[in-house]
């Protein structure tokens, strides 16, 4: 537990339980899932079985007969509403539903409507597809050379620059190539003392959260409102308005809370598909994922990452060539900004002067791959930090030592040429180390009970630029509310935003009513994603409160009311209005400066507004009989600038450790040419009680952000950074075997244990 | 194919009321005509306890719950806690500890948290989580969730005098 001061106004920095804490126990917040329309209309998915293949015919027609179906729906009847039906972030390449070709199984390939949804299921069982197989490709490697191509043609959505040059291309998977080029890697190698080339994989994984995707659509006069369980309202209200051709103003999106979402509820997922059907029927439509669903709807990139370092004698890296693959899936979602965003961190926090790194997203035949707590940062920090540990065995020097000496100080630029400052990356690799009592010795075990210990670090940028828009209103009794589009899906972000306007206009942040996302009322924010909401969205917000605040000065000065008199809100507006009247509206707006990655070269002066480090430190037990791992000690920590909320804070990085303790030791995806075969709760095991190590540190590590608001900035992913390599950094200490693949099972640590009895490593 | 609907009569939240209940109806989705989403379904298995409810005193899945099964049955809801618009104590542990992010499996850790502590009043960190293990959290507030099973327990141990014969 840190302690820490709160500021002056006694908000920000203060340990505020969430606003909504009181619905949360008591089974009473708003879901998406409370609502019921009258008359709505309830959608169950026909889904493709087969990984690639073109639609030769689908029959509804038994479908249709059973009695309660109201309507059955196919790509082609969608084009009745929107006659270009492709919608995404990064590409417009997924079509509302399947048309001419499926791409992955579980696709949706038609829809039935009904009022009772056992009904909608029922004949969703009736109908029928053909289709002329075609050769898929499921691995991001072989993807670059397959001669499966899942996509016919590269359609970029045009909105991003650095996509520009893939329109119109052909025969290719490839949906990014990033790359970056600094210094000369190729002479560093040569020159090297030591080279060392590794490869490292991660698994594909899903975010399962508990609240099931849901999305509802209501039909008004030339107007639709969209109810949605969705990370980013602002973008659906353009991505629909664009599909229907319609101005934003007739496109309503409205977000209460979020059961969880960890980057899957986010851009456009449902959202088209219920707008349609909607159009379609005039009706209001609901469709609610099962849990299975969620398995073919989003997930995160499994990858492959070759990483080759030349290093100096004395352990200084001198040279790093990345090639990172990201295996997409079948539509393109918000991979290639992962691919690009993430890449260019792939040489970690480390000084190095040549660098190269291509970074690749590629089209699969396997469910879509987006954003997941992290986007992209944790498989790359997997490699790298596995890679550092490798290193450090090989040189004899210790890990951390190794790290210390390599790492970028504040000042030094980074890979892009971006000066790295305000990151605490030897702050936070110091912390966890003393923490560990690294320095002292410490007690590997014997005979069939091993331990060891790992350390990893790791860093992300932030995504930019990016826009948030907030808006403070003051009302005649003097009470306010804050309308903001970013969206509370667990992490603490009413509270932290009320604090900042509590903080600024003096009032507690317990008194400020949050109006959550809707598109009509709450101003546009960009999206809540990437541990963005803090920097941006707070900023945003503390400029509206500052611009309500200097409205209420000078309302008072306009009133003759003398400087330092006591005269709260509710007085001023007496006074000027005669009775309990009035508002002052205060609006801010925020977008930090940024520059675009040169095409060519990858680099940039100005990359991100702020960088975000994590880092873990593990003390483990191993079986040796069965490969059974124990963590002893879980310990994190972070730079996150100022803690607006430190027990919330906490709580994030406790949370994204073990989420991502999860996706190191058993989650996995697992496939039968194409078709997951574990899409359950019951198949797919998600961290339980049992799986929390008895020992948890969770540390803030003392930093200040100056550009955040009163010194904050995200730190929703930065717990998940450091874990994976950790582990297998602490069970090569432990058993001396090296896993390069995650998950780290008790099965692979017993046959890699076995393979080295066979045959012994040398380090 | 019809489904058969049947009359029930049931106690729900210590109101008698009946209902025309399709047999392939849950009890999640029965709750709901009663504007009651405090149960919600997310697994769809029994596997996450986001679906607790409590039929008869006993905790049950209520996505696996037939709504006709609870024919003449006593059915409660985390609604019932502060039907007196006060939160329990294992409420405001939760609060206090911030034993929560997202919210949608809190109802489920706290009706299992009652559950737990009117068995076993001063349960130790193993019987805490072998009782909880059939609850899932995604935000995995686990440890937070661990203490505010330790603090409603102290609390009512210091409110209650002891019950000989638990």
């Amino acid at each position: 537990m840190t302690v820490m001061r709160p500021m002056p106004g006694g908000q920000v920095g203060r340990s505020v339980p969430r606003l909504e804490a009181r619905q949360k126990v008591s089974g009473r917040a708003e879901y998406v899932h409370n609502l019921i329309l009258p008359g709505m209309l309830q959608v169950k998915v026909f889904r493709s079985t087969v990984a690639h293949g073109r639609i030769l015919s689908i029959d509804t027609s038994a479908a249709e007969t059973v009695a309660g179906v109201y309507k059955v729906v196919t790509g082609e009847d969608i084009r009745a509403i929107v006659p270009e039906p492709y919608y995404g972030p990064a590409f417009h390449d997924q079509p509302v539903l399947a048309l001419d070709k499926v791409r992955y199984i579980g696709e949706p390939v038609a829809a039935v409507l009904a009022e009772d949804p056992y009904i909608a299921a029922e004949a969703v069982q009736l109908i029928s597809a053909e289709y002329e197989e075609l050769e898929a490709v499921f691995d991001e490697v072989e993807a670059v050379e397959s001669k499966a191509i899942v996509h016919d043609i590269l359609r970029p959505a045009g909105t991003f620059p650095d996509l520009k040059h893939l329109v119109g291309r052909r025969d290719t998977n490839v949906a990014l190539d990033y790359r970056l080029r600094r210094g000369n890697v190729d002479v560093a190698f040569v020159s090297a003392d030591h080279v060392f080339e590794h490869e490292f994989r991660t698994q594909q994984t899903m975010h399962t959260p508990l609240e099931p995707m849901v999305s509802l659509a209501e039909p008004g006069d030339q107007s639709l409102t969209i109810y949605t369980a969705s990370q980013s309202p602002s973008f659906v209200r353009i991505e629909i308005a664009r599909l229907l051709g319609w101005p934003e103003n007739r496109v309503r999106v409205k977000v209460p809370h979020l059961g969880g979402s960890f980057g899957a509820k986010l851009y456009i997922k449902l959202e088209a598909l219920v707008a349609c059907l909607a159009l379609l029927t005039r009706r209001p439509v609901q469709l609610s994922l099962t849990m299975e669903e969620q398995f073919y709807t989003i997930t995160k990139h499994a990858s492959t990452f070759r990483i080759k370092s030349a290093v100096t004698k004395d352990g200084r890296v001198t040279g790093r060539r990345c090639e990172v693959f990201y295996n997409g899936g079948a539509y393109a979602d918000i991979g290639p900004r992962v691919a690009q965003k993430s890449g260019f961190t792939a040489p970690g926090p480390y000084d190095i002067e040549n660098v190269s790194i291509d970074s690749y997203e590629l089209y699969t035949n396997r469910p879509p791959a987006g954003a997941l707590r992290g986007f992209g940062i944790p498989q790359l920090v997997w490699a790298y930090e596995s890679h550092a540990d490798l290193i450090a065995r090989a040189m004899n020097i210790d890990p951390v030592e190794f790290r210390r000496k390599n790492i970028i100080r504040d000042g030094r630029p980074h890979a892009t040429g971006t000066p790295v400052r305000n990151a605490a990356i030897g702050g936070v690799l110091d912390h966890i180390s003393e923490r560990l009592e690294w320095s002292k010795p410490f007690d590997h075990g014997s005979g069939t009970v091993r331990r060891g210990r790992g350390i990893a670090i790791g860093f992300k940028a932030s995504i930019a630029p990016t826009t948030s828009i907030a808006i403070v209103n003051i009302y005649g009794d003097g009470s306010s509310s804050l309308y903001i589009s970013t969206v509370d899906m667990g992490q603490g972000s009413d509270t932290a935003m009320a604090q900042i306007v509590g903080e600024t206009l003096g009032i507690a942040a317990e008194d400020i009513k949050i109006i959550h996302p809707d598109t009509d009322v709450t101003p546009y924010d960009m999206a809540t994603l990437g541990s963005r909401s803090t920097f941006h969205t707070g900023n945003a917000v503390k400029l509206a409160a500052q611009h309500a605040r200097s409205q209420l000065d000078d309302l008072a000065r306009s009133l003759g009311v003398p400087e330092g008199t006591n005269y709260g809100p509710k007085d001023l507006f007496k006074k000027k209005y005669g009775m309990q009247a009035g508002n002052i509206i205060g609006v801010g707006t925020f977008i930090p400066e940024y520059k675009s990655p040169d095409p060519e070269t990858g680099m940039s002066e100005n990359v991100t507004p702020f960088w975000m480090v994590g880092g873990t430190g593990v003390e483990i037990e191993i079986d040796t009989e069965t490969g059974q791992i124990k963590i002893l000690r879980l310990i994190n920590a972070a730079d996150l600038g100022r803690p607006l909320n430190p027990k919330i804070v906490e709580t994030q990085l406790s949370g994204a450790a073990l989420m991502q303790l999860g996706f190191t030791m058993f989650e996995k995806m697992e496939f039968d040419n194409g078709q997951v075969t574990n899409a359950s709760l019951a198949d797919y095991k998600i961290p339980g009680i049992h799986d929390v190590p008895w020992t948890i540190e969770n540390h803030i590590v003392e930093a200040e952000q100056p550009s955040g608001p009163f010194g904050a900035k995200g730190v929703g992913e930065s717990g998940t950074f450091g874990v994976s390599p950790a582990i297998a950094n602490a069970i090569h200490d432990a058993v001396g075997v090296r896993l390069t693949e995650m998950p780290l099972t008790p099965e692979s640590v017993f046959n890699a244990i076995r393979a080295a009895e066979n045959a012994p490593e040398k380090d | 194919m019809e489904p058969s609907a049947r009359q029930i009569q049931f106690t729900l939240n210590g109101r008698s009321v009946t209902a025309l209940v399709e047999s392939h109806l849950d009890l999640v989705d029965l709750l709901r005509r009663y504007q009651l989403f405090g149960a919600r379904e997310s697994c769809g298995q029994g596997l996450c306890g986001c679906c607790t409810v409590l039929v008869d005193g006993e905790v049950v899945s209520g996505c696996l719950t037939l709504a006709q099964l609870v024919d003449g049955k006593e059915v409660s809801t985390i609604e019932s806690l502060d039907a007196d618009g006060e939160l329990s104590t294992v409420q405001r542990a939760f609060i206090e500890e911030g034993a929560f992010q997202c919210g949608f499996c809190t109802p489920g850790f706290v009706l299992m948290t009652h559950d737990l502590l009117k068995r076993n009043p001063d349960p130790d960190d193993h019987q805490i989580r072998d009782h909880l293990s059939g609850n899932l959290c995604r935000c995995a507030a686990y440890p937070e969730i661990l203490r505010a099973v330790k603090n409603a327990a102290a609390r009512m141990r210091a409110s209650l005098p002891p019950t000989p014969d638990t």
